[in-house]
């Protein structure tokens, strides 16, 4: 293996230019690197402006999504061996404002998550005294896939429809949606409905499946969109042939 | 911490080239298959020209099928049955992740749902070529 | 709270299209556009032919095999165009025009089936 390796970084800072530059910089080549590591060695010995962001390096934490020879990744997931002899290009997550360097606005997201109401919604809530909800583990199946994301962003970032359209409501945030419609503990679903049911929120889904592919931790956000295609479909109908039914 | 102004930051954001489903392989199957749809329109409209030549007597469809036996409708119909074929492919997998069968608490893996429609598929097809050749 | 979209009647067209187009247009267009014309089989006669159409079966399975797969066209190629051509804004007559067609298409094929002699 040869000892270093060349890693073109995007740069881009609002007080200096209007459109980002590669930097490119020579990292060593360690088996066992990762491409985050390659970012903490330029930012610790080489160039202490560069800006990003990471946090637990174990691929659970979902912040150092980046695009990484143009293809997203967890930079703490992806080993810098597999690029060799280089060079490596990284640039910030696709389809999000980029703020500086690395680092991408993802006040979008966050509010389309919100607007999902990832939370259990009980119409009744049960008194403490009566003890815990129960749940078996065929119960726990039908979402668990779902649970697993960890609000990384690359499906956005894979996402050709929300790279096209930023009003659509995107994959992740429709899979946890999904996830706790089939929880049997929430009974939230028609308030979910609601939003979802909007032009851009599922519907403008062409079932690309780049997110699925993209996605670090096996959700299969695409899976979750189609499902939910055929329940509002179903909800649709029923609302139409039989108005009288209560939301 | 930005000192000073108080403007907000200029962020940077590129959007999408109008070549986008080319930069990818799975963006340009994806374009691909979605056009399928227009060489499914393409042979409704031939069908809805054969009905009408049924319709207008034996000369009229026989005026038709010469039509069909040009060399140029030929090579189209052969690349719209490789795309509706891929079509097909592509529907039946994608109806595997929208159907959620469940069976005894677990669900049904993707293969059983995938292979009833090309069971149906090939029944299908079975079925109207037989109806149309045994005369 | 905005109206919920009536998107899904468009959706459930286009899955029902999908549906009558992968299990029935690629055994049409092999034999009435490839083997036919080729001469690979014999194609049956006028007469034959028009005694299977006739039926009332055979016409109402025809009206859905030239129906349903061009709302499944309308609202696919919609989706093409509107995000390969980012042509968004112009959603209201595209949507106007394909389903027109699908719908001046469906129109089309209960006529012509009506009217077989």
């Amino acid at each position: 293996m040869a000892e270093t390796i060349a890693v073109e970084v995007a740069r881009y800072s609002p007080e200096r230019g209007s459109e980002p530059i590669y930097q490119r910089y020579e990292v060593p080549l360690r088996k066992d690197w990762v491409v985050l590591d390659a970012l903490n060695y330029i930012k610790d010995r080489v160039d202490g402006s560069l800006s990003f962001r990471w946090s637990c390096r174990m691929g659970i934490c979902g912040s150092c999504g980046m695009t990484v020879n143009g293809v997203e990744k967890l930079t703490c997931e992806t080993f810098l061996w597999e690029y060799a002899p280089g060079p490596v290009r990284v640039a910030p997550l696709r389809n999000f404002p980029v703020l500086r360097d690395l680092v991408i606005d993802m006040t979008d997201f966050m509010d389309k998550l919100a607007k999902v109401r990832p939370w259990i919604i009980r119409q009744d809530e049960k008194a403490l005294s009566e003890g815990e909800y129960l749940q078996t583990p065929d119960q726990l199946e039908t979402y668990k896939q779902f649970s697993m994301c960890i609000n990384c962003m690359l499906c956005y970032a894979a996402c050709p429809v929300y790279g096209l359209d930023p009003t659509f409501m995107g994959p992740a945030a429709i899979a946890l949606a999904q996830r706790y419609n089939m929880d049997s503990r929430d009974q939230g679903a028609s308030q979910r409905t609601d939003i979802l049911s909007q032009h851009d929120g599922i519907w403008d889904c062409t079932f690309v499946e780049e997110c699925s592919r993209a996605c670090p931790k096996g959700v299969d956000p695409a899976a979750a969109i189609q499902q939910y295609k055929l329940t509002a479909t179903t909800e649709w109908f029923k609302s139409l042939l039989m108005p009288w039914r209560g939301r | 911490m930005s000192a000073g102004s108080g403007r907000l930051p200029r962020p940077y954001l590129r959007r999408p080239s109008a070549w986008w489903w080319l930069g990818r392989w799975t963006y340009l199957t994806f374009m691909l298959r979605d056009f399928s749809c227009v060489f499914m329109a393409y042979f409704v409209v031939v069908t809805l020209l054969q009905i009408r030549a049924l319709g207008n007597g034996p000369e009229a469809y026989a005026a038709f099928e010469a039509h069909l036996r040009n060399p140029l409708l030929i090579v189209l119909n052969a690349i719209s049955l490789l795309f509706v074929v891929y079509h097909a492919v592509t529907f039946f997998n994608a109806a595997s992740t929208a159907t959620v069968v469940r069976v005894g608490g677990k669900r049904v893996p993707d293969f059983y749902i995938t292979l009833p429609n090309y069971i149906a598929w090939a029944a299908a097809s079975v079925v109207v070529a037989w109806l149309v050749l045994r005369a | 709270m905005e109206k919920r979209s009536n998107e899904p009647l468009s959706w459930a067209l286009f899955g029902a299209g999908g549906i009558v187009a992968a299990l029935l247009l690629p055994i049409h267009i092999l034999l009435f556009g490839l083997a036919f014309p080729l001469g690979l089989l014999g194609s049956p006669s006028y007469q034959e032919l028009l005694a299977l159409v006739r039926h009332p079966l055979t016409r109402i399975y025809l009206f859905i095999l030239c129906s349903l797969p061009l709302f499944h066209w309308a609202h696919r190629f919609r989706y093409t165009i509107s995000d390969g051509l980012q042509v968004k804004h112009l959603s209201g007559p595209i949507v106007v025009i394909f389903y027109g067609a699908a719908i001046y298409g469906t129109v089309l094929a209960a006529y012509l089936l009506w009217h077989i002699p």
